[in-house]
């Protein structure tokens, strides 16, 4: 098996643990999909609620059955149940840390508008009061 | 609607702690235009009040958000006003020349196009830093390719707009890629534009003032992702 890596062909080696490597290439591209072209939606809204609940149960289940992990993992062709969780844990990571980044650009985009209106209220009643006196 | 009247010029001028020259630029630009407005993007000093002494109307921004966001809180303020018939962006650390900005107005008139923008290389660039004038080359390249406006410098803070481009300008990035973003705003909505030659007037404090080259890489990263989304 893999106690013999120079005899690979590259690619073999590139279809060792084919499954988890294309679920990460495509969480990463996922990723990078949703940093460019997120915006808040009902159907990202529900994905994200449906993923959070999937996390929890399954979380649940990893601690009741942690050897479910390993079988899990070595279905999907990874050695061990602790690099499965690692995998998913920096995915998961990503996906957070980007929903964060978008959030906090609506955030910001919403705090200018916020105090440039405060700030042209100010200014006109300045002006106004100005006149008056 | 072929220009007949005289154009009615109102200059904006973002400022954040410029306590130490506002006074002498806000009175050295009323010379040429009547009105001035003055946004305080939550300076520290007493900017604002400096700037009101000096005749300009002053608004102050009650958190700092950037000078796009203080330049597009300008144009809204300028706008109030019905008669005016341009925006002029104009920097408030003294590096513009009031006759240059009279001359863009004048060009932006005669000429019926949207957008005047400032082109030092166009002019006398003398006083300009030679690794600056590099930078700045660069900068003007990578907006070339990526507007496809035929530009001659790309980070230019003195602007003349009409007043239809100006009320259409939403300016959203932060930080100095504002400039980078106003240039991608032309393009694609395809507004009239011309270049017009200025100096720049390299002082201590404008130098000092100035950005950090390595903020080149910041600005490249956000138009980059900028334009991203914008195409998808």
């Amino acid at each position: 098996m893999s106690v013999l890596p120079a005899v690979l062909t590259p690619a073999t080696a590139l279809l060792d643990g084919a499954a988890i490597k294309v679920l990460l290439v495509l969480s990463l591209a996922g990723a990078a999909a949703l940093l460019v072209r997120g915006r808040p939606t009902a159907l990202s809204l529900l994905l994200r609620r449906a993923l959070t609940l999937a996390v929890v149960a399954l979380g649940v289940v990893a601690v009741l059955l942690p050897d479910t992990v390993t079988d899990v993992a070595q279905l999907l062709g990874v050695g061990r149940g602790a690099d499965l969780l690692l995998y998913v844990l920096c995915v998961t990571f990503l996906f957070v840390t980007i929903g964060l980044y978008l959030r906090l650009g609506q955030l910001h985009d919403r705090q200018v508008e916020l105090a440039r209106r405060h700030a042209l209220l100010e200014a006109e009643v300045a002006r106004l009061r100005g006149d008056d006196a | 609607m072929p220009p007949t009247t005289a154009p009615f010029p109102c200059v904006v001028i973002p400022m954040h702690d410029e306590a130490a020259v506002i006074a002498e630029v806000v009175r050295e630009v009323r010379r040429g235009f009547a009105r001035v407005v003055c946004v305080d993007d939550g300076s520290s000093d007493d900017s604002a009040a400096l700037a009101r002494a000096a005749g300009a109307e002053v608004v102050v921004h009650p958190i700092n958000l950037g000078q796009g966001a203080a330049i597009e809180t300008g144009i809204r303020a300028a706008l109030r006003d019905p008669a005016v018939t341009h925006v002029v962006t104009f920097d408030a650390d003294g590096q513009h020349r009031v006759d240059d900005a009279l001359a863009m107005v004048e060009t932006a008139a005669t000429h019926d196009v949207q957008v005047v923008l400032g082109s030092r290389f166009l002019g006398d660039v003398s006083t300009l830093p030679a690794a600056r004038r590099r930078l700045l080359r660069a900068a003007t390249a990578f907006s070339r390719a990526t507007t496809g406006l035929a530009l001659t410098d790309a980070h230019n803070g003195l602007r003349v707009l009409r007043r239809d481009a100006a009320a259409d300008l939403r300016v959203r990035l932060h930080g100095m890629s504002h400039a980078s973003e106003i240039l991608g705003t032309i393009a694609r909505r395809g507004w009239s534009y011309r270049e017009h030659p200025v100096t720049i007037d390299y002082t201590p404090y404008s130098r000092a003032k100035g950005q950090r080259a390595y903020n080149a890489a910041n600005i490249l990263f956000e138009v980059a992702c900028h334009r991203l989304r914008h195409a998808a």
